[in-house]
């Protein structure tokens, strides 16, 4: 191969779509934006979700809900662990994708890349731990058996950070997903691309079609769908928080309708371990009683 | 079959000794309302006036609050947890010193039956100070980090079903984790709350630490909206549940709810027909059903349906309804007129639904709220008494085949607070508690409490737990 056919070698770009129920539908709406990078140069047409899109969204989720909750928590582990394992496959791509998109440098991007894929195995190595961090066999003054267990709380809804658009992106997405609920995750509004990339990740991984859907789109008007939808359970707040308190604020009230559990945090420094919050907020304690008798 | 007789046997109430008008408990003292208004708390069983309270007004729910502050700056966060404690253990000791003053009173006010309000309500009270008292030293095991902070000035809104018990469920984890209280209680039932202010003297707490404000939605709106408090824990209908959500969301106020519910209490056709019989009653009758996680949708498998539903009746002909006072009594008076208007007029819905209603035959007194227990069967899944929650003694009663088809019926609701399962089968228990969406699941069992067990809702029963370690959470800044 010589440099001069490399040269003139034209690229085979790549069609940014959602994910949804592990398929890439583009927007039912038709819709796409333009991404740039931070200097204003064109990187590539995002598609622009819709109210539908976001329903659809919630709708696989839902029915994927009931397979993954049920999965083992030993399952569920192997199944996030293995993401870190096709993400460190692909580190040099979203180096590469999270350098364009946030204008950062070669080592920075390295950096962000390395980060994200230490807190999938992070998280994936929480699966099967919750239980016994956050269970409890309860001392009742009875002749009764008594113990609590967390329960993934169902469908979550997470807004994406607006600015770190993949270790970012990944803090807020695997705390929901690693204790069985599923999510509709609208990505950042600026730095999309990157979460879309992860999305064929996901694709190509063990963690069934549905169990994490992403849109790419406007916040402000994605958002409010979710956060009004009955049949979504909690929602992450975070993308609104960092950039827009007032939709934050709308979006809270919105979500009171069904009672969501919500994260109201915003940006936060994506580096450092996280804590617990997160994954406390989506998950329920159920006690059960049982008389102990002959 | 008949019905034993039983000849009346009332505690006296002689041993309540009733002011005729209360303050508002503000800052250790009872003190007059700025507005100078006042409500009349009366008994439900016989309409007599009891006393008259006073109806706090946002000043007063701001004086109450900034008492609160003061208590939490100066007082209550400088104290050690191990002081903090010895404060809650003399509650607990007092409130058991005080239990049958407080059962009578609790009866009175409330209209539930003397044997409920002395052998649950009262020692449940003192249990929850005593368990969450040991708490107080020990808050860094919890599981919450090293060193978990208070959140500050706890604002509480409780029901009237179990007055003085929910008092205790808001009151002992915000005391022992640091946080100081202005609690409204239900303006139905606000006797036994003032009744709790003079512990709160006789046990020397400081000044502040607890305060009551008493008054209806007015003087609980007041108080979750006010800036000055961090917390807001809310026991009550699903309904004002959402309002308070709406209205906390823009704030940053923790806020946990404990809401309404429609349990489903299911029964496999293996299970022993008598115990069954006692857990229904006992879910949905216990308290005249006035119990937010109360057994109200019985799901029966059809293969025993008719052996079920004929030894409920029987069952159901022998329990006495009258006098709360009376120690024999099994069904107490409905708590206020409101309430059994609105028991009427879903009852009267659910016939007009085409759902056959029947109850025992029993008499009913001239004065007073009463309403008999009712069984309707027939029902589906689309009729308003198997969606809404009734908060009565009113059960309804639905069929299923497989266990999947009870969990999905069972689920099949915006509610997610309870539900029973009875069978002997171990396997079918563990299979069914998994799969039911709610945060209690009693098995062969109902209706059982305790200060070391998480309580609380999924879905539209709200969020947070109170009880146990797990309870902990929603007075600390986690």
């Amino acid at each position: 191969m010589s440099d001069a056919a490399t040269a003139n070698r034209i690229a085979v770009r790549k069609t940014y779509k959602l994910y949804i129920g592990g398929a890439f539908p583009r927007s039912e709406s038709g819709r796409s934006y333009v991404v740039t990078d931070p200097k204003g140069g064109f990187l590539a047409n995002a598609a622009l979700a819709s109210r539908k899109d976001a329903r659809d969204a919630v709708a696989a989720a839902r029915k994927a809900f009931a397979g993954w909750s049920a999965a083992t928590a030993y399952n569920r582990g192997q199944v996030l662990y293995r993401v870190a394992e096709l993400l460190e496959g692909r580190r040099a791509q979203f180096a590469a994708e999270v350098r364009l998109a946030e204008g950062l440098s070669a080592r920075q991007g390295d950096a962000v890349v390395d980060a994200a894929i230490d807190r999938w195995v992070w998280y994936a190595g929480w699966a099967d731990k919750l239980a016994q961090v956050r269970g409890a066999a309860n001392p009742v003054a009875g002749p009764y058996f008594n113990f609590s267990l967390p329960e993934p709380t169902g469908v979550v809804a997470v807004i994406a950070p607006q600015t770190s658009s993949l270790l970012g992106f990944v803090s807020v997405v695997a705390p929901a997903v690693v204790s069985g609920n599923t999510v509709v995750a609208l990505a950042s509004e600026r730095f999309p691309l990157p979460a879309v990339s992860l999305s064929e990740v996901l694709a190509t991984s063990d963690v069934p079609g549905g169990v994490i859907n992403v849109l790419t789109g406007h916040t402000a008007e994605v958002a409010p769908w979710l956060a009004s939808h009955m049949d979504v359970n909690a929602i992450d707040l975070c993308g609104a928080s960092g950039s827009s308190p007032e939709l934050a604020d709308d979006l809270a009230v919105a979500a009171a309708e069904n009672l969501k559990r919500v994260v109201r945090a915003g940006d936060e420094d994506w580096t450092l371990t996280p804590g617990l919050e997160r994954m406390l907020t989506y998950l329920e304690t159920k006690t059960v009683w049982h008389p102990a008798s002959t | 079959m008949g019905k034993f007789e039983y000849a009346p046997a009332p505690e006296s109430r002689a041993i309540v000794s009733l002011r005729e008008s209360y303050g508002l408990f503000i800052g250790g003292e009872f003190t007059p309302g700025v507005d100078g208004l006042a409500f009349k708390t009366i008994s439900p069983a016989t309409e007599e006036v009891l006393a008259e309270v006073t109806e706090a007004g946002p000043a007063d729910v701001d004086r109450a609050v900034t008492a609160a502050r003061k208590a939490y700056e100066q007082t209550w966060s400088q104290l050690p947890g191990k002081e903090r404690a010895k404060y809650l253990f003399r509650i607990a000791r007092i409130v058991q010193e005080k239990a049958r003053e407080l059962a009578v009173l609790e009866s009175l006010d409330n209209g539930k039956p003397i044997r409920e309000s002395r052998d649950v309500d009262i020692p449940l009270v003192a249990a929850h100070f005593f368990y969450h008292a040991g708490w107080a030293d020990k808050l860094e095991y919890a599981g919450y980090g090293a060193a978990p902070r208070p959140l500050g000035v706890a604002g509480q809104v409780i029901p009237w079903n179990f007055p003085l018990l929910m008092l205790a469920w808001k009151i002992a984890p915000a005391l022992a984790c640091g946080n100081t209280a202005v609690l409204k209680p239900a303006e139905t039932t606000p006797l036994t709350a003032l009744a709790f202010a003079e512990i709160c003297q006789q046990a020397d707490l400081p000044p502040g630490v607890v305060n009551i404000v008493t008054g209806a939605g007015e003087t609980g709106r007041a108080l979750v909206t006010h800036p000055g408090i961090d917390k807001v824990a809310f026991t009550g209908s699903t309904e004002v549940g959402k309002e308070i959500a709406r209205e906390c969301a823009p704030s940053r106020k923790k806020l946990t709810l404990e809401l309404g519910g429609k349990a489903a209490n299911i029964v496999f056709e293996d299970a022993p027909v008598d115990q069954a019989v006692e857990g229904i009653v006992n879910g949905i009758f216990f308290n005249q059903g006035h119990v937010c996680c109360a057994g109200s949708r019985l799901l029966v498998q059809e293969s025993v349906y008719g052996e079920v539903l004929a030894a409920l009746r029987r069952r159901l002909e022998t329990l006495r309804l009258g006098d709360p006072l009376d120690k024999n009594t099994d069904v107490g008076a409905i708590n206020s007129a409101a309430q059994l208007a609105k028991i009427r007029e879903l009852s009267e819905i659910g016939e007009a639904e085409g759902a056959q209603r029947w109850s025992p035959p029993c008499e009913l007194p001239v004065k007073g709220f009463w309403f008999p227990p009712t069984v309707f069967t027939g029902v589906s899944q689309a009729h308003r008494i198997a969606r809404e929650e009734i908060f009565g003694p009113v059960l309804s009663v639905l069929t299923f085949r497989t266990p999947a088809e009870a969990v999905e019926k069972a689920n099949n609701t915006p509610f997610g607070l309870s539900a029973g399962v009875w069978t002997e089968k171990g396997s079918l228990i563990l299979w069914m508690a998994s799969r039911l969406r709610a945060g209690v699941v009693w098995a062969n069992t109902f209706n059982k409490f305790d200060p070391a067990s998480p309580f609380g809702g999924y879905k539209e029963s709200g969020y947070g737990r109170e009880g146990g370690r797990h309870g902990l959470e929603a007075y600390l800044d986690v």
